[in-house]
């Protein structure tokens, strides 16, 4: 009988879990279907002719300008070029590059893996350095090696990547010369030799964020008395701090996480640019400047894809980390 | 040899102007159930701590706590958690607090079973259902897979004692079980711990600002002010005739559970906190039979007065006129209304 309980119990807790998972989804398209008709307004509002750039070296008549903006429908009303717009995004089909005359998912393509690469080291070293030096810096508060935590925390959160990127690049590339300082590379050693200085570049100033986060999340919950409870039972420190208090502060640094996903894209332009790699960050630069509206907004559209999808997992992993978040009607 | 013993502990946080704890003695043999008795910040927590040895950080400790004859006060890792799992367990205020509320409560029975028992997770489990079972919980198998979060107060008290006895220990220290708990679970809790430590002879330690609690659950009773122990002797001795100013003050505060009602005197003033301190005894500033000259100059010792012991520099004396319950007051009438001797209480404890 009590086990026939439990199980009614888990079945309701499970179909609430799945309805607000459908809701969480439902929730995503409505953010990016906004998300992709601001993306759309701005750029049709944003000054400068695509038309202009198309014919650019040539001077054409008045006519063959006509011909053009009709071609591309730049003279169709607003409304009418969103919903052709919105069809084909929908449909897999961002339109075509003016600038490399080709479509712009094969432009996205063969762009995307070198910044996948890019974002994903330097996700692994946020995570590893980050979470690392924020439990040491709470574990060794008050001593020399906790305050260099902070000291290291404050610096690395007032470097832009920007400065980080150059002096990187002119201290370990060329002055060391340890690393390449331009390109992508090619095979798999030679793309990671390549990124490891993007990445440390793109990661100074949200390792430092996370360090941070980290750090104050630890103290808050050494300070529990449940913590206490659990070494009055004779568990060693060690196992104490993993599995009550490190257990318990992951909610903070998952959510700071998730935040973290669309400053590191767009910092990628940044990044990219500098240390001149083919990426999604240095397209994106490269676009705007010669006004390929399409890549644009296709980018734009990814980023704001790929934050939307990240916190959504945020929030769905939550109830994982704590049960208390997520089950108010479900399992009393 | 006592289950549990203290010799003149001492426990000073630098920077402070009287120390936490000031040369406490006191001990609890096998079987016996003890209590202990103060106001907040008397320093009865931090003693039953030191039974586990937990010392506040950065704390200053000297004396001696014994627990079955291994000595706690600058002991290493391996001693303490000797003691810690398989002598002494603590029973804390707040179960809402003190189990960790991301965790199911199978998990807090079974860690310290299978993380330093050495024990596989169905023995460590079976143990759980056993324990949940004893201490009353209608449904063990589901409590053992439910969160905090999903029991209430008084059952959560429950999983704390049972957490206390996993590792089948031979002391119970108990830091007010009942004071977080809702008035008509604290009877049953009470019901239950002593059921425990009665089937199972364990020692127990409770720590409690109740004296008629400590007096209906308890063998004997330690009363403590600012740091020391100011009064010790049997529950029902101690009960019908309090030798020490502070200890009457306690009863005479609080309704009595029997008999008519009075009207309740309140011990005026406040206690006294760690950034104060006093050249005599600590209790002069709020007690009624205090005397200039005597009282201020060195803080007395417990000595035997009756069949318990007393610190009190008046206690022969007020024994003599009938105790400090029913000796007549030296201001009347009542003490609040009285300026003259309610100022320079409130005056000095600033």
């Amino acid at each position: 009988m009590h086990r026939e309980m439990h199980r009614g119990m888990t079945a309701a807790a499970a179909l609430g879990a799945a309805r607000s998972a459908a809701g969480r989804l439902l929730g995503m398209a409505v953010t990016l279907l906004v998300t992709s008709f601001l993306v759309f307004s701005s750029l049709y509002l944003a000054p400068g002719d695509p038309a202009g750039f198309l014919v650019k070296g040539r001077s054409p008549s008045p006519q063959e300008l006509a011909t053009i903006r009709q071609q591309y429908g730049f003279d169709d009303p607003f409304p009418v070029r969103y919903w052709h717009w919105l069809e084909g995004v929908l449909h897999g089909d961002f339109g075509r590059s003016y600038l490399f005359h080709q479509s712009v998912a094969e432009v996205l393509a063969s762009r995307l893996p070198a910044t996948l690469l890019l974002v994903g080291v330097s996700t692994l070293m946020i995570a590893v350095v980050g979470i690392g030096a924020g439990i040491v810096g709470a574990l060794r508060r008050g001593t020399r090696t906790g305050s260099a935590v902070l000291l290291l925390v404050t610096v690395g959160a007032a470097v832009p990547s920007f400065v980080a990127a150059i002096v990187l690049r002119s201290l370990f590339g060329v002055n060391l010369g340890w690393f390449p300082t331009i390109g992508n590379g090619t095979g798999v050693l030679d793309r990671l030799h390549h990124v490891v200085l993007p990445a440390i570049a793109l990661s100074v100033t949200f390792m430092a964020l996370v360090t941070r986060v980290t750090r104050s999340a630890m103290l808050d919950e050494l300070r529990r008395e449940h913590v206490e409870v659990a070494l009055s039972r004779g568990l060693p420190r060690r196992t104490v701090i993993r599995r009550h208090v490190l257990c318990n502060a992951l909610g903070p640094i998952v959510t700071v996480g998730g935040l973290l996903v669309s400053g590191m894209l767009v910092s990628t332009a940044i990044v990219e640019t500098a240390f001149g790699m083919s990426g999604i960050g240095s397209l994106l630069v490269q676009c705007v400047d010669q006004l390929d509206f399409q890549v644009v907004q296709a980018i734009v559209l990814l980023v704001v894809a790929a934050f939307v999808v990240v916190n959504t997992l945020v929030d769905l992993v939550h109830p994982l980390i704590d049960p208390r978040v997520g089950t108010a009607g479900g399992a009393r | 040899m006592p289950l549990l013993e203290y010799e003149a502990l001492h426990v000073a946080l630098p920077g402070m102007a009287r120390p936490i704890l000031d040369g406490v003695s006191l001990s609890v043999a096998e079987g016996e159930a003890v209590a202990l008795v103060g106001e907040s910040g008397s320093g009865k927590s931090v003693t039953a701590r030191a039974a586990l040895g937990l010392f506040p950080d950065g704390a200053e400790t000297g004396g001696q706590v014994r627990v079955d004859g291994a000595e706690l006060v600058g002991a290493d890792a391996a001693t303490l958690r000797a003691v810690r799992t398989s002598k002494a367990s603590m029973i804390f205020q707040d179960p809402r607090a003190g189990i960790n509320p991301v965790r199911r409560i199978g998990d807090f029975l079974t860690e310290q079973l299978r993380l330093v028992g050495g024990r596989s997770r169905a023995e460590a489990e079976a143990r759980a259902l056993e324990l949940l079972g004893a201490v009353g919980l209608p449904d063990p198998p589901r409590h053992l897979r439910q969160y905090p979060h999903q029991m209430s107060g008084g059952m959560l008290q429950r999983v704390m004692i049972a957490g206390a006895l996993t590792a089948e220990p031979r002391l119970l220290l108990c830091d007010e079980p009942t004071t977080a708990l809702d008035v008509t679970t604290q009877a049953e809790i009470m019901s239950t711990l002593r059921r425990l430590q009665r089937d199972d002879g364990l020692g127990l330690l409770l720590i409690t600002h109740d004296l008629d609690l400590a007096a209906a659950t308890c063998d004997r009773i330690y009363v403590m002010y600012a740091g020391r122990i100011v009064e010790t002797g049997t529950a029902a001795g101690l009960l019908a005739a309090p030798r020490h100013p502070y200890t009457a003050g306690l009863l005479g505060s609080s309704p009595p559970l029997d008999g008519p009602l009075t009207r309740l005197v309140p011990v005026p003033g406040t206690p006294m906190s760690l950034a104060e301190s006093a050249p005599g005894c600590a209790f002069a500033d709020r007690c009624r039979f205090v005397r200039p000259g005597l009282c201020d100059q060195a803080p007395p010792a417990l000595a035997p007065v009756g069949t318990g012991l007393v610190a009190c520099h008046r206690a022969e004396e007020l024994t003599a006129l009938g105790g400090p319950a029913t000796a007549p007051d030296p201001a009347t009438p009542a003490l609040a209304a009285t300026p003259a001797l309610a100022a320079p209480a409130t005056e000095e404890n600033r």
